[in-house]
């Protein structure tokens, strides 16, 4: 594979559609956020790709892209915090991770 | 050489992938998770973003991929059940990811994006980035750190409650 923009948006483009794969067939709600996680990488992949390749305006419009995969990444974070804490609350009270078994919203 | 180096990235990247997606067990797609996230630090670096690198290796390998183990670990007694829905469903969503993906290769390679030639020579980003976070970006910049004391409040609150309140 040639060092170009083409290149880096393939590979965020594999990246992003094995993450809606895993989100769309796993059953297990540990592996979705897995899915997601890949997801969010690929489009952190996408701005600082397009960040470095693109004809810049001015310097300061050059890193836009990476301080927005800095947000990505935050925001990410965030995330998986929130989400482990609902996975194990939910664990706690049905003793399963299935997300097929999660039917009723008030338990 | 750097060709070379992009190329072995993009393999660290792109294979462990599979395993994070099509794997009958969940350790081995999160530990799976661990080399595709150190593959795209890798090309963080070679698109001359040498902090978002670092920080992709602290925050995502260092905090977010621990998180998650930890979690594996501590639902590994939950009923064993499939991985994965069953296989027409696996199959339909194999088709449907297999379209987007064709449609977003087929854009990324036929679009004219106005490269710039010859590439600007990469330079440290981490005092452009600092001031861009607090001149330019200080409104985001300070609702993302409202946002992540929120989340942590939250998560504690919601396990706090499930476990302590029976």
């Amino acid at each position: 594979m040639p060092y170009s923009l083409a290149s880096y948006l393939t590979v965020s483009s594999l990246l992003f559609c094995l993450g809606m794969y895993t989100v769309l067939t796993r059953r297990n709600a540990i592996a979705i956020l897995m899915g997601i996680e890949l997801v969010l990488n690929a489009a952190a992949l996408n701005f600082v790709a397009f960040s470095r390749f693109l004809q810049a305006v001015e310097k300061s419009a050059q890193l836009s892209g990476q301080v927005f995969t800095l947000f990505i990444i935050a925001v990410a974070a965030a995330e998986v915090a929130v989400a482990l804490a609902i996975v194990l609350s939910l664990y706690s009270k049905m003793k399963t991770i299935d997300v097929e078994e999660f039917r009723q919203l008030h338990g | 050489m750097k060709q070379l180096i992009f190329n072995v990235f993009v393999l660290i990247t792109v294979i462990p992938c599979f395993w994070v997606a099509f794997s009958t067990n969940i350790v081995h797609a999160a530990f799976s998770l661990l080399f595709t996230l150190f593959g795209i630090a890798g090309l963080f670096v070679l698109l001359g973003a040498d902090f978002i690198g670092i920080v992709q290796v602290v925050i995502y390998i260092g905090g977010i991929l621990v998180l998650i183990i930890f979690g594996v670990m501590m639902t590994q007694r939950a009923k064993m059940l499939p991985l994965s829905v069953q296989l027409p469903g696996r199959v339909l969503a194999l088709a449907l990811t297999g379209t987007i993906f064709g449609a977003l290769v087929l854009v990324a390679s036929k679009s004219l994006w106005p490269v710039a030639s010859p590439l600007p020579e990469p330079a440290p980003t981490t005092a452009a980035i600092g001031n861009l976070l607090l001149g330019k970006y200080l409104i985001p910049f300070e609702v993302a750190s409202l946002l992540l004391l929120a989340a942590l409040v939250g998560a504690v609150l919601i396990v706090r409650r499930s476990i302590g309140g029976e």
